[in-house]
């Protein structure tokens, strides 16, 4: 059998902010910025709520539904822009709280929002080279903007978790290909706050370039058309980027509607993609062919073809990441500005 | 809590099972169950028979308090549920409860979540734990 | 075993004593306590000294040696010994005083109680008091010492009934005794209103319900009976000074509505005495908050389980009730200066029963005091009686 996900997990946070909330702060039309973006709310973490605290909750779904033991986890990865720690792991932590044990592997990855599929991808590896039984892989940010920049709409919280292994695979991973180069789209020095970006500039340079290449790279090579997969899900920065792309490539509008979840949650950085696909697979079918597209700045993309089996029938998939979506409570922008600190306290 | 610089940092860390899980102990020799984990049993003392034990997540408040008055590192956190809660497994612990201060009540069904309970300023070691949120809203209901 | 009894007290004033180190306030305790008893100094064989926190209040531990040093007994070479049991700390140091008499070690010694809280913040004041409860998992998860005992208040609340308002009554009972006691730190009448509209500290316990911690110093001069008898016409005799334990953490406890340990030592103390709760004509009571007042009616058993509110209702409690408790103000008006509570509890007392209590005076010839430590892991209660 062939390596792929065994188990899937995600956590978002409850909170939610509204366009209208923050519009009306920075003295901006709403609705222009709704038609611009795609984006109508984005999740916000609370207070005690980080990368680290997400990755957990996400990872203990992943492992209680696919009835995994945490010790046969051989290997932790976890991806994210927001680690809570510069140097000190978040795997580490995530490994003492689900209880694998001290025999793992581990380590943090970065490559702004696609280090969770980076993640996916070393398990991928380390599976296959019968390395490991069972890799653990996770993509999750609580991820800042400045306040009054345009990314303050879609930047926003959340993650998913995914168990790689050999055995009781509910979705297979046929191939899987990166496209990768030195792009300096969207950054963030160390020591400072807020990232920084180049405007226009992240776009066909940087997200379409990339994500088209990669797209079309992973077709050519196992000869598949858009028309041969039932769903499609591109990294979200904003619920335009992922719909243009799809248009490029040549994928339907229904084919993308399930795994588009940036309108609501808005962009969870290393969580987008991947939860994005976790919203696929609630409703995947046996045989169903999915097409997998993350990106993160910097730049590159990681494309995936899933084949999904007979097991995902038995899987248990509630509550469901739409569920999860539709479940926020609302904040307003006061409150947004003291769970994200962004109010510096004396002290 | 204690000044900076004075963290105990090996203090906390033994106890991080035992914090970002349930994990406490059970006697049996007398079949008792402790959480906080013990190595002695109360009961049997000289007979104790302890071994390590994992407490299922879910369990209702036995009484809580809306804490305004907070120590230092809770600051930000204000007001901050405390409450003390049955776990459906035997033990009572104490933990905080992260919903509405208009929504807790006595009897609340709750599951846990990992969640960070302070850091030790900004260059500091972040603690992390359990915590409590009401069942009915947990987005991860089967995740116990 | 001996008779022992009380022939010398003295206390400084409870409250924010900026002017006052540490060392002041308990010399002045002391020599006050001398005076009162007659005595020189000379005569004292040992000392016992509660004291929470020294280490941290003052960075100074060796609190027995220090203040042995400045109140002349280690001129003497005299034992010093600290005790510690969080705010109980002044009922140890009086048990074991009294032990070291009863037993006939020695014929005259001196317990003191002493805190000083106001040289650090008042964040650091607070965080040391947390540390009577359990640390790494009470306090790690913000359980402060008034979020555990609103845990307790809470579920009086909903198991029996009782009030806020019943709350409130004691701490206006507490205030306006205090009125009447010149070394209180509160000197002011308060009403329930003013209680009820106090802010939440953690609720359901508001501003107004919980004691301040404060700077104080006491000290109690104990002696055998034929000592005694040799130095005043009215010796307070100590026919009970018991001591017991619970866990310290409010969750691996049974009941957390009763304190088992001032049950088990409210027993054995009657028992050693041979007396019952309808003997006890006056009380000094651990009001570190009010919950913890009522709750004390119940354990000490002076009312069923759960009907403790009935007392503060009817007015029984208050100076002018059948059993007045916390004649001096409590903790609550007096200021709870930790260390020094359980000694100035036995300071108030001793006057009481020799009718030198001034405008607070009721009628008594036998007392009681309890002291507890923390949430009620430690509690001591000494029952006494005018020779």
């Amino acid at each position: 059998m062939r390596a792929g996900i065994v188990s899937y997990g995600t956590y978002i946070p409850r909170f939610r902010l509204s366009v209208e909330e923050i519009a009306k702060v920075w003295g901006e039309n709403p609705d222009n910025v709704k038609a611009g973006l795609g984006v109508y709310e984005k999740s916000v973490p609370d207070l005690d709520e980080d990368t680290a605290t997400i990755s957990v909750e996400a990872a203990r779904e992943a492992i209680e539904r696919g009835e995994i033991n945490p010790e046969r986890i051989g290997a932790i990865f976890v991806g994210s822009e927001s680690h809570p720690y510069v140097v000190k792991p978040t795997a580490t932590i995530v490994g003492d709280a689900i209880g694998c044990g001290n025999r793992f592997h581990a380590g943090d990855f970065e490559f702004a929002c696609k280090a969770g599929t980076a993640g996916i991808q070393a398990c991928m590896g380390m599976v296959k080279s019968g390395m490991i039984e069972f890799g653990l892989a996770i993509g999750a940010d609580t991820s800042q903007s400045a306040p009054g920049d345009p990314l303050e709409y879609s930047a926003s919280a959340g993650g998913a978790a995914f168990v790689v292994g050999k055995k009781r695979v509910i979705a297979e991973i046929e191939e899987t290909l990166s496209f990768t180069s030195d792009t300096p789209d969207f950054w963030r020095r160390e020591g400072q706050p807020y990232p920084s970006h180049g405007g226009r500039f992240t776009g066909i340079p940087a997200y379409f370039r990339h994500v088209t290449s990669a797209a079309t790279q992973i077709m050519e090579k196992t000869g598949y058309k858009p028309s041969d997969f039932n769903y499609a899900v591109f990294h979200q920065p904003n619920g335009k980027f992922p719909v243009r792309a799809a248009r490029i490539l040549g994928f339907t509008k229904e084919q993308i509607a399930q795994g588009l979840v940036v309108g609501y949650i808005g962009n969870t950085y290393s969580g987008s993609s991947v939860i994005g696909f976790s919203a696929v697979l609630d409703i995947a079918k046996p045989g169903d062919k999915i097409l997998l597209v993350s990106f993160g700045s910097g730049a590159g993309s990681d494309a995936f073809i899933f084949n999904v089996t007979d097991l995902i029938e038995n899987y248990p998939r509630v509550p469901a990441v739409w569920d999860k979506i539709n479940s926020g409570i609302t904040v307003d922008y006061g409150t947004y500005l003291k769970l994200r600190k962004k109010i510096r306290l004396k002290g | 809590m204690v000044e900076r610089g004075d963290r105990m940092i090996p203090r906390f860390w033994r106890k991080i099972k035992y914090r970002y899980d349930i994990v406490g102990s059970v006697c049996e020799n007398c079949g008792s169950k402790f959480y906080p984990p013990r190595n002695f049993c109360p009961i049997c003392r000289r007979r104790s028979k302890i071994k390590e034990q994992r407490f299922n997540g879910r369990g209702k408040v036995l009484s809580y308090t809306i804490v305004h008055d907070t120590p230092d590192e809770f600051k930000l956190n204000k007001p901050y549920i405390v409450a003390l809660i049955e776990l459906d497994d035997g033990p009572i612990i104490t933990s905080q409860v992260v919903c509405n201060p208009e929504e807790i009540e006595v009897g609340m069904r709750v599951v846990k979540t990992f969640r960070k309970y302070f850091e030790d300023g900004e260059d500091g070691v972040i603690y992390y734990g359990t915590k409590f949120v009401p069942e009915k809203i947990a987005t991860n209901a089967k995740n116990f | 075993m001996e008779r022992v009894a009380i022939i010398g007290v003295g206390q400084s004033k409870f409250g924010e004593l900026w002017d006052k180190g540490f060392r002041e306030i308990v010399l002045r305790a002391g020599i006050d306590a001398l005076e009162d008893a007659g005595l020189e100094g000379k005569e004292i064989e040992a000392m016992y000294v509660g004291n929470m926190s020294g280490g941290r209040y003052l960075a100074q531990e060796h609190i027995a040696a220090l203040i042995a040093d400045y109140s002349g007994l280690s001129e003497m070479g005299i034992p010093s010994t600290r005790v510690e049991g969080a705010d109980a700390s002044g009922g140890l140091a009086l048990r074991q005083a009294y032990l070291s008499v009863a037993s006939g070690l020695h014929d005259v010694v001196i317990a003191a109680g002493a805190e000083k809280v106001t040289d650090v913040g008042s964040e650091m004041t607070t965080d040391i008091m947390a540390s009577s409860a359990d640390r790494e998992w009470e306090g790690f998860v913000g359980a402060t010492i008034p979020a555990l005992y609103a845990l307790m208040a809470r579920m009086h609340f909903t198991r029996y009934g009782t009030t806020p308002e019943d709350l409130a009554l004691i701490s206006v009972k507490n205030h306006k005794n205090g009125v009447l006691n010149p070394k209180a730190q509160f000197r002011r009448e308060i009403s329930v209103d003013d209680v009820l509209n106090s802010p939440f500290v953690a609720e359901p316990l508001r501003l107004l319900d919980c004691a301040p911690l404060s700077d104080g110093a006491a000290a109690i001069i104990l002696a055998n009976e034929r000592v005694a008898k040799e130095y005043t016409d009215s010796p307070v005799y100590i026919k009970a000074c018991t001591q017991a334990s619970d866990y310290l953490a409010l969750q691996n406890r049974e009941d957390i509505t009763t304190m088992r340990a001032v049950r088990i030592a409210a027993v054995m103390a009657y028992g050693q005495a041979g007396l019952t709760p309808e003997d006890i004509d006056v009380v000094e009571l651990h009001d570190s908050f009010t919950i913890a007042e009522l709750i004390a009616y119940e354990d000490l058993g002076f009312v069923e389980k759960g009907r403790g509110a009935e007392l503060i209702r009817e007015g029984i409690t208050s100076l002018k009730g059948s059993l007045p408790t916390n004649p001096s103000g409590g903790l609550k008006a007096c200021g709870h200066a930790i260390g020094a509570t359980g000694i100035r509890q036995a300071v108030e007392i001793t006057y009481q029963l020799r009718g030198k209590a001034g405008k607070r005076q009721v009628e008594a010839e036998t007392g009681l005091s309890l002291n507890i430590g923390g949430t009620g892991a430690t509690a001591v209660v000494t029952i006494y009686e005018i020779g």
